[in-house]
């Protein structure tokens, strides 16, 4: 969402999102539908949070109103998963944890997507040893990592952004093709 | 306070030539004892009406690499004497097994879960040995010394990267 300050000098006033290139003219716009889906989509993101240490600490303060991620769209948490579009993992994920993530990814519909918070999510983080997974991609396909130790709520709302771009810009279609099947079929889903 | 001199005196007298050593840690009594008649003891200890050692505050598996040993240290509480004794038997460290203590304290069944996942050391006769904290189809034994420390999976830790 951008926001202008022409209105009143001094004020913010909060305007719609920028609409996408298309054709311009009295009384009509014309713009390819992927481009309106995709705009949909990406300022209506619900995130799924999945906080298992002290990285869901900073999502707190994150979905919280001072950083307050609803002024990306994504202020409605699902704590389902059937209805979110947004897997966030944020903390450590012990191996005992792993089958309930994938589970949990396993449940969401598509279009979905993974993003990674902090060290331990991406990597193991400090927990190099045998009762932590060493990193949420060896079980789950990861679109965005936020690396960080914990990250700071900028360094997550900066993954969201980046999470948006890949939501608006991504063919419609791509869920259905053979490269994306054979993605998910490399970590045994369905 | 029940006097450790009691506590030993009963013990060669019930029991005789269990008792291997003595020593002070911590403020706390150890007793090693030979690994054979421990659950006799601690049922012993347990009924016994001047003692009465009727709780089992812990039970753990330690791990001596050089001596090529086994430890299990049980720690007993007398509520009603306000005392407290630790019991430690030595076991060989390839494929320690020894009684289980679950028909005297039902509170081991856990503990000796515990150890048995993270020492592989074998309680028999207990109901249901099996791994309690770490994955199912782990194969080792991690608190082993001999069990690597660092996921050997790990693939970012790289030396040209950390100059280790």
């Amino acid at each position: 969402m951008s926001t202008t300050t022409d209105h009143k000098p001094g004020i913010k006033k909060p305007t719609l999102v920028d609409k996408p290139d298309g054709l311009e003219g009295t009384g009509f716009f014309a713009t390819s539908l992927s481009k309106v889906v995709g705009l949909a989509r990406k300022n209506s993101i619900w995130p799924l949070p999945f906080a298992t240490s002290c990285c869901g600490i900073e999502f707190m303060a994150t979905m919280a109103a001072h950083y307050d991620l609803g002024r990306f769209g994504s202020e409605r948490l699902s704590f389902s998963p059937r209805q979110a579009d947004l897997l966030m993992v944020m903390g450590t994920i012990a191996k005992k944890m792993g089958p309930v993530l994938r589970q949990v990814y396993e449940q969401m519909a598509e279009p979905r997507w993974v993003l990674s918070v902090g060290a331990c999510a991406s990597s193991g983080g400090i927990f190099d040893t045998y009762s932590v997974l060493q990193g949420i991609d060896r079980i789950i396909p990861v679109d965005v990592y936020v690396p960080g130790c914990p990250p700071r709520p900028e360094q997550i709302i900066d993954g969201i952004l980046n999470i948006q771009h890949l939501v608006e810009t991504e063919s419609l279609r791509r869920r259905d093709s053979a490269e994306y099947k054979a993605m998910l079929n490399q970590y045994g889903i369905e | 306070m029940i006097e450790t001199n009691k506590i030993l005196s009963f013990l060669n007298e019930q029991f005789p030539d269990t008792v291997l050593s003595t020593e002070t840690q911590y403020d706390m009594d150890v007793i090693h004892l030979k690994s054979e008649s421990v659950t006799d003891i601690i049922q012993a200890l347990k009924n016994h009406p001047g003692f009465s050692f009727e709780y089992l505050t812990t039970m753990c598996g330690i791990h001596y690499p050089d001596k090529k040993q086994m430890a299990i240290m049980y720690q007993l509480h007398s509520l009603s004497n306000n005392s407290r004794l630790r019991l430690k038997v030595f076991l060989p460290d390839d494929q320690p097994s020894i009684k289980s203590l679950t028909p005297v304290f039902r509170a081991a069944n856990w503990m000796e879960r515990e150890a048995y996942d993270f020492y592989g050391i074998h309680f028999e006769g207990h109901p249901d040995l099996r791994r309690i904290l770490n994955v199912e189809n782990m194969i080792a034994h991690p608190m082993r010394k001999e069990f690597p420390l660092e996921d050997q999976i790990r693939s970012d830790k790289d030396d040209k990267m950390f100059g280790r």
